[in-house]
């Protein structure tokens, strides 16, 4: 249950703005891949255009290729709604629905999509919150708000609503930058876990997150404010970390910045 | 004054300006608040007298213009049914505008255009509204007075207070919460109708309650609508009815203190009915909100 991306030539624009250009590259399944480089650099708008939520935002548009396992997501007769449903997204800051109980937000995604039985469906969720590593907490006050957890599980939470869909492919943008150093440890436990069955897409401004937890990392930069950001280099990511080909990579890797 | 570490005490100056602008803060509440509590006072010390079961239950009918006694259920139930009405036709159009306001419209020719003209309609005088439904449904469309008629003049008074606070309630819904909802694959209307609409839900029910407050007062548009009756009729399809605020109106047009005192009593129903719906929405807010533990 988890399938390979392939980007080519791909553009993304928010009105007459070009925010990235010409990105192409190949996100392999079952593995962890990490994007990094400075703010402004168009890692989330990639992220974003990889299950059509770019468009989402009035005036954005994207022109290239995005194909999951050979299947273009941006064929004339493709329906984003569908390839948001394989391809699921964890954001910056957590968003459970506030009008929700626990339970209701795990099962929001597939209560909002169709009908299923409340056993299947109680099977489901238990199941998710287990993938999320949150069940233990949360199991005897699944009525409760979801709105009343703390950070990280309400984090948590998200991932578990976003795997409960199963979608092949998980987006996460920046999950851990507004949670403390023990939430995020739980994230990173929870996503090395994850990667047995899904592939995962992390935008993270953490190196050290990067190092940790991907398999493969690739480096965004943009030539100057304005510019359009663009992939500077993707590799393994411990030969991106100790030994990298551009000059750039390695300034940013270790630091020594601007 | 300084002290030997460099940090300043607040100056006699500093206090002097915070007591002045503290003391016209409280100035300005106790002003806002004299008129409010004075016409409550006035309204309830002369209106209790006559709040009896007889005036609940009792029409006017057959009550010479110097009896005692005689009520105001015929407006009673006019106003409840006029404004259940008009909510019924303003609720549910109000509520799509703001909709497609929010959600659609995306700053676009069109909704520019209703935004202008929801802005005209909120500046319209009752007045109008009621000659508007007088001239179009009564007199060219040849139908009779009735609650229906009052109903439609009231609706074209609710809309523009309808979608204004819609819109202003649906605009707070974070835009995280349609992302998430998109990002879990789930269609636009439904992220409108599960998400966002249950999310603005409290404040919409405050909105919707403000605007029936504001038209369960309204005297003129009934006055060339609904016309007048003394008799109790419970069909608002059909025949003149009666109104509270038209019962207040009349009965204070009146030479003797019986038909005064009646009026008195009927706009401190008017208040009570006002002040019960309010109540209604707050519980039904309070029922559904989102924080409550279950």
């Amino acid at each position: 249950m988890s399938k390979q991306i392939q980007v080519s030539g791909l553009d993304a624009y928010y009105g007459s703005h070009k925010a990235i250009e010409d990105v192409s590259m190949t996100i392999e399944p079952r593995s962890i891949t990490a994007f990094i480089g400075p703010s402004g650099c168009g890692k989330s708008t990639f992220l974003r255009t990889l299950n059509r939520m770019h468009e989402v935002i009035p005036g954005a548009r994207v022109e290239g290729k995005v194909l999951l396992d050979g299947d273009d997501l941006y064929a004339p007769n493709v329906e984003p709604v569908s390839v948001r449903r394989m391809i699921g997204m964890v954001f910056q800051r957590p968003n459970p629905f506030p009008t929700m109980s626990i339970y209701e937000n795990v099962a929001a995604g597939l209560r909002l999509n169709g009908r299923l039985s409340k056993s299947k469906l109680d099977g489901i969720v238990e199941e998710s919150l287990k993938g999320a590593n949150l069940w233990n907490e949360v199991k005897d006050r699944l009525n409760k708000p979801g709105a009343g957890l703390s950070g990280g599980q309400q984090q948590r939470l998200c991932i578990a609503r976003a795997i409960a869909v199963k979608p092949q492919v998980l987006l996460m943008d920046e999950p851990c930058s507004a949670l403390d150093p023990i939430s995020t440890l739980a994230i990173e436990d929870l996503m090395a876990k994850l990667k047995d069955e899904y592939t995962i897409v992390i935008v993270t401004h953490n190196m050290q997150q990067a190092a940790r937890v991907s398999d493969r990392t690739a480096f965004f930069n943009l030539a100057e404010q304005g510019k359009p950001g663009k992939v500077i280099e993707m590799d393994e990511t411990s030969r991106m970390f100790t030994n990298p080909t551009q000059k750039a990579t390695e300034d940013y890797i270790t630091g020594r910045f601007g | 004054m300084t002290t030997t570490t460099g940090i300043q005490h607040i100056s006699a100056g500093r206090r002097f300006k915070d007591l002045f602008v503290k003391a016209l803060v409280y100035l300005a509440f106790a002003l806002a608040v004299v008129p409010l509590v004075s016409v409550l006072w006035l309204v309830i010390s002369n209106g209790v007298a006559r709040l009896d079961l007889e005036f609940l239950t009792h029409s006017m009918r057959g009550i010479g213009a110097r009896d005692a006694g005689g009520g105001a259920y015929h407006a009673i139930i006019g106003t409840l049914e006029q404004v259940l009405l008009a909510s019924v036709i303003s609720v549910p159009i109000g509520l799509f505008t703001a909709i497609y306001l929010v959600e659609y419209g995306q700053g676009g020719r069109l909704s520019r255009a209703i935004s202008f003209f929801v802005d005209v309609m909120t500046g319209v005088p009752s007045v109008v509204a009621g000659l508007f439904i007088f001239a179009f449904w009564i007199l060219f469309l040849g139908a009779q007075f009735s609650g229906w008629a009052g109903a439609l003049a009231l609706a074209i008074l609710m809309m523009p207070t309808v979608v204004r606070s819609a819109e202003e309630m649906l605009r707070l819904v974070p835009n995280d919460l349609r992302e998430a909802s998109y990002a879990l694959g789930v269609s636009k209307w439904r992220t409108i109708l599960k998400v966002v609409l249950p999310t603005a839900f409290t404040g919409i029910v405050t909105g919707v309650m403000l605007a029936v407050a504001r038209v369960a007062g309204e005297t003129a548009p009934l006055l060339m609508t609904v016309f007048f009756t003394n008799s109790i009729n419970n069909d608002p399809f059909n025949g003149p009815q009666m109104g509270l605020p038209l019962f207040v109106f009349d009965q204070a047009a009146r030479p003797n203190d019986t038909a005064v005192d009646r009026a008195w009593t009927g706009a401190l129903t008017l208040i009570l009915i006002v002040m019960l719906l309010n109540l209604v929405a707050r519980l039904i807010a309070w029922w559904r909100a989102p924080a409550r533990g279950r």
